[in-house]
């Protein structure tokens, strides 16, 4: 299609935003009010009774726990920024669940130091690849609330990844556990053209960025 | 349009509007008009929080000009040329705007004076929202062969006797060719009822690859 | 409910006609994960911002990702095991 053509008086949606909250969205980013969905795929149904989640992979036990097991475990409601590779953020999200930390407790990591890169696997085949040091010291958590609710399917329930720091899509829907591993490797869009690592202050976006 | 020759009835263009900074969207929409006609027509549904379909039903002018590309699609086509179909009846079932690929081929039917026996299912919310009514009106009463169902699912005028409900099993049961007819069905609309229909025509015997979908969406397109 | 999000491999006609000289609508995909064969055009299609996946009727394989990215396309057909195009040119 031709190169400079401009189609008269078509706006878009309205990308401005607030000069207030204008800090908090990274360049290049707008402020949506809406909760927009991204599926690269169907909505897995699984049954809170066959739901279960592991750590496992390059490490000397594997964990798992249960949805009864996983809902004792100590948790924390945190409020935070998300921001999407398709150029929207939603500004103070609340979601509440348990943090990556508390699940990789008995981990012993100190001693398996040569692990760096945790690779998040999702119901329907998703992953994404973090490096370790990104998913621990607060900066993670795996949730099963939003805005007070139950986390609906659509947006990855019942239980989903956060990882505010990054872009969105590193926040793995419908995840199901962790494989930890020394070498890194590239997930589903990561493998596709998208940024290795997604900071969104960096405009991270795409490989090569 | 340059490099424009023709379209088969069923498919679709993509339309890419640009903002003064550089701002991209793009859309996909049904060709309503068959393939005899000189222009090509495209019938677009306003959606309240739509962001492309207000600027294409409120703002653009007859003058300008847009970006498409097509046409697109060779799956969910029918041909009213002779030796291009088997001559299987037809069973068009449409929601909403999901008319309009529907309505290319009803028109390119015509215009081909195919008597194919066709029947419609058309949903809409209510009588003002049924698109194309006076010409559907028109062609089924011209044509003894065409066949059009409406149904309701919103408000009905006061002396409606037709359907008043989404389009459920039993209405298909009522309405679509038997299986032993060998029928070849289109469906569009929004995804959730694309689906449905495509499912209880499957328990109703049709053959998978007799049975056409084109989704449109959540909010029908 | 999201799976309403979806579309046929048919929407994604014009995109694959930015790659392949071909129509892909009509051309059939064998999925490598369950050996089914299908048009492309009855493919699901998940498209979004990111960019583009077509998976198998069947078994929900990814049987085609695209992204475009700067340019550039990206393609990745390992879920498919065999694709079938009619060489008519469009």
């Amino acid at each position: 299609m031709a190169e400079n053509f401009i189609s008269r008086g078509f706006k878009g949606r309205a990308r401005e935003t607030d000069r207030a909250i204008k800090k908090r969205i990274p360049p290049g980013q707008y402020e949506t009010k809406d909760f927009p969905v991204l599926s690269a795929g169907p909505t897995p149904r699984t049954s809170l009774e066959r739901w279960d989640s592991s750590v496992y992979g390059e490490i000397a036990e594997d964990l798992k726990w249960t949805w009864d097991e996983f809902r004792k475990l100590p948790r924390e409601t945190v409020t935070v920024d998300i921001h999407c590779v398709t150029k929207w953020s939603k500004l103070g999200t609340v979601w509440a669940g348990v943090s990556v930390d508390t699940l990789l407790e008995s981990v012993n990591l100190e001693k398996q130091s040569a692990i760096g890169t945790l690779i998040a696997f999702s119901d329907g085949g998703y992953t994404t690849n973090l490096p370790l040091a990104d998913v621990r010291g607060g900066k993670a958590w795996v949730v099963d609330e939003y805005d007070g609710s139950p986390l609906a399917p659509e947006h990855g329930g019942p239980v989903r990844l956060l990882v505010p720091h990054l872009y969105f899509w590193k926040s793995a829907k419908w995840v199901r556990g962790f494989k930890l591993v020394r070498e890194d490797r590239a997930g589903f869009w990561e493998s596709v053209g998208y940024h290795n690592y997604g900071d969104p202050w960096k405009e991270q976006r795409y490989a090569g960025d | 349009m340059p490099n424009w020759t023709t379209h088969l009835a069923g498919q679709h263009v993509d339309v890419r509007l640009t903002s003064e900074d550089g701002y991209q969207a793009q859309r996909s929409y049904s060709i309503g008009s068959p393939p005899e006609d000189t222009y090509l027509m495209l019938t677009v549904e306003r959606l309240e929080d739509g962001e492309v379909s207000p600027y294409l039903v409120d703002e653009l002018r007859a003058g300008d000009q847009i970006e498409l590309r097509g046409p697109i699609g060779g799956y969910f086509v029918w041909d009213a040329r002779d030796g291009k179909n088997d001559g299987s009846p037809l069973f068009l079932v449409a929601a909403g705007s999901g008319i309009v690929p529907l309505m290319a081929m009803i028109r390119h039917r015509a215009n081909w004076e195919n008597r194919v026996p066709a029947k419609l299912l058309y949903s809409s919310r209510s009588y003002e929202d049924v698109i194309y009514r006076e010409e559907l009106h028109q062609m089924s009463a011209n044509d003894s062969s065409l066949r059009v169902i409406h149904t309701l699912t919103r408000q009905q005028p006061p002396n409606w006797i037709g359907y008043r409900r989404r389009i459920d099993r039993a209405m298909l049961v009522d309405t679509a060719w038997r299986q032993a007819e060998k029928p070849l069905a289109f469906t569009c609309g929004p995804t959730a009822v694309v689906e449905k229909v495509a499912t209880e025509l499957l328990e109703l015997g049709y053959e998978p690859q007799r049975i056409k979908t084109e989704r449109f969406g959540p909010t029908g397109g | 409910m999201d799976n309403n999000l979806r579309l046929d491999g048919n929407a994604a006609g014009g995109l694959l006609n930015e790659v392949f000289p071909f129509e892909m609508t009509t051309a059939e995909a064998t999925c490598g994960g369950c050996g089914n064969m299908r048009l492309i055009g009855e493919l699901m299609l998940y498209q979004h911002g990111m960019g583009a996946v077509l998976r198998c009727v069947d078994c929900d394989t990814a049987l085609i990702r695209i992204t475009q990215i700067r340019g550039c396309y990206r393609l990745d057909l390992s879920g498919m095991s065999c694709l079938l195009i009619a060489a008519d040119i469009h």
